[in-house]
């Protein structure tokens, strides 16, 4: 009795689940498969014609092939943001985690307005102009470096905490200096943390749409999540090629659902446990 | 090699504080110091180019005007509805993938995968989603003879309905969170509690609820902070409309920047800063004292 009840409690929420997060996703993958006539009445209708194929080519070679432009833009950003972000956040979580000095504190409260106070975006946008590195990718992948430092960091603080001291400890001894034990003992040790790292920022950079809009204007320093933008008109939106857009974004957050689920849930649950 | 005697005293630290250096320059010079810089501009009538100091001008505007003052206030009802939300939904569904359930991966992969998908596609599917007429929401609400509100284009239920799609993107978050949470409740408790002669409910309100404590204190902070600055999502959906009714500080932010008001633009990044502050250091003193008290 009693199972036959869960049962139909499971179904029941296999069902309630689909609807509410499946059938969206689906919704996306139809438009995509529409023609224009079809998408442009924006209904939960099977496709009347194969056209995924040409609705593909188009939004790739739209404005001079602006979508191939914006994936190695977000590409490049993601990537070296990324590993910046992963040697510079390791570097600071090995000291804190390591060493006591009077800085600790200030640290600790830095990274914590890191995480709470909004950018600051017209002073940051004048700040990059003196510099003159406002509307580059090396300014955009800074100011990502900058925004993510206090995640990055705290997730290495608490994973460096785990590791026994000794092992540095023995390495100086034989005469290691500290670039070395922290490149060749400790970083490769940390590999399981920069897994989950590197996942959840990739992420997170690959989706970012508020920064590059502000920071990264022009069209050829297009991102991926500004592409959308090119399908939406005052002139009427082509809603086959706007979908076809999303699903093609959505590919590569897909990839890494589908080989690295078990990383970001570790890195977004962090301390979550114990607070 | 007869230096080696000596060198223990002037070899530095083996774990040097210039190992900051990289992180702290960059973070210093893009986000700590546009954000003190944001505290001067925002007195200013501000060009980029030059700045008219104005005194709290800006400011006396922001809290004078209703379509600003109105941006306040959704700021703050959007990140109470989507982040209680998401606490509510997001501890029941862990609940429910915690236990003997049917399909568990399946359902905490499709729960969870919104998570990562892109904001602003995930708006413009549920802008298409939500139309009054032709969105699929109203046409299945139209099959069981329901007439659906015009859930982006009423003034008094665009913010909701953002919301409502915050936690649909957002929720699985908080489910994993709240998941690490359960797992992490020694069995020892309901054994005993069974004992008791624990019903379920009671169970649930007075083992589960008390010690997944902190996992509700991570997710209502993680959302709230997230609620309060929230920019993305509302623009994808709404920019703000219809009229200002969904306009939020962020969403002013932009809007004051597009318009070339840079001092005003500048002076609402200082009242969201400042919001945050008053809302969620309280918040988070709050959650943490009662966990000490248990």
């Amino acid at each position: 009795m009693k199972s036959r009840a869960s049962l139909l409690g499971g179904m029941a929420a296999i069902v309630a689940t689909f609807v509410v997060f499946v059938i969206p996703f689906i919704f996306i993958i139809l438009m995509a498969f529409k023609d224009r006539q079809q998408a442009s009445l924006r209904d939960f209708s099977w496709p009347t014609g194969f056209h995924l194929w040409d609705n593909l080519v188009e939004v790739v070679t739209t404005r001079n092939w602006m979508v191939v432009t914006a994936f190695i833009n977000s590409s490049l950003i993601t990537l070296v943001s990324v590993t910046l972000l992963v040697v510079f956040a390791a570097m600071v979580g090995y000291v804190l985690a390591r060493r006591k000095t009077r800085w600790n504190g200030l640290v600790e409260f830095l990274i914590l307005a890191g995480l709470m106070i909004p950018p600051a975006v017209v002073p940051t946008i004048w700040l990059m102009q003196g510099l003159r590195i406002f509307g580059t990718l090396h300014g955009m992948i800074l100011v990502e470096v900058a925004y993510n430092l206090p995640f990055s960091i705290i997730l290495y603080r608490a994973f460096i905490a785990t590791i026994p001291r000794e092992l540095d400890e023995a390495a100086i001894i034989d005469g290691a200096r500290p670039l070395d034990v922290f490149f060749r003992i400790v970083l490769p040790l940390l590999w399981p943390v920069t897994v989950t790292n590197i996942v959840v920022q990739s992420v997170g950079i690959f989706n970012d749409f508020t920064n590059p809009l502000y920071y990264l204007p022009g069209n050829a320093n297009a991102t991926v999540q500004l592409t959308l933008y090119n399908f939406q008109s005052q002139f009427g939106t082509s809603y086959n090629l706007l979908f076809t857009n999303i699903a093609l974004i959505t590919i590569p957050p897909l990839i890494v659902f589908l080989f690295f689920n078990r990383q970001i849930v570790a890195g977004m649950t962090a301390g979550a446990v114990k607070g | 090699m007869a230096s080696i005697a000596i060198q223990p005293k002037t070899r530095p630290s083996p774990y040097p504080g210039w190992f900051f250096l990289p992180a702290a320059i960059i973070y210093a010079v893009l986000f700590l110091a546009p954000t003190f810089a944001s505290l001067y501009f925002s007195l200013t009538r501000w060009t980029l180019f030059n700045s008219t100091f104005i005194g709290l001008e800006n400011f006396v505007q922001f809290f004078r005007e209703p379509f600003l003052v109105q941006g306040l206030v959704n700021t703050v009802i959007y990140a109470v509805v989507s982040s209680g939300l998401k606490v509510v939904v997001g501890m029941l569904l862990a609940v429910m993938l915690t236990s003997q359930i049917l399909a568990r991966g399946y359902l905490r992969s499709v729960i969870f995968f919104p998570v990562l998908v892109s904001t602003v596609g995930v708006g413009i599917t549920f802008t298409v989603l939500m139309h009054p007429t032709t969105g699929m929401i109203n046409q299945a609400l139209a099959v069981i003879g329901i007439k659906g509100p015009g859930w982006l284009t009423d003034p008094k239920l665009a913010l909701y309905s953002v919301a409502l799609v915050d936690v649909w993107k957002g929720v699985g978050l908080a489910t994993v969170i709240y998941i690490a949470g359960l797992v992490a409740i020694p069995r020892d408790y309901y054994e005993a509690a069974r004992i008791d002669g624990a019903t379920k409910l009671q169970n649930f309100f007075y083992v589960t609820l008390p010690l997944l404590r902190p996992a509700t204190s991570t997710v209502i902070t993680l959302s709230f902070i997230g609620g309060l600055r929230t920019f993305d999502l509302i623009w994808a959906m709404t920019k703000g409309g219809p009229g200002f009714a969904s306009d939020t500080v962020a969403s002013v932010i932009y809007k004051q920047y597009q318009a070339g008001f840079y001092g005003l633009s500048t002076a609402g990044n200082v009242v969201l800063f400042v919001l945050i502050g008053i809302l969620v250091v309280p918040l988070t003193m709050l959650l943490n004292r009662k966990q000490g008290h248990e």
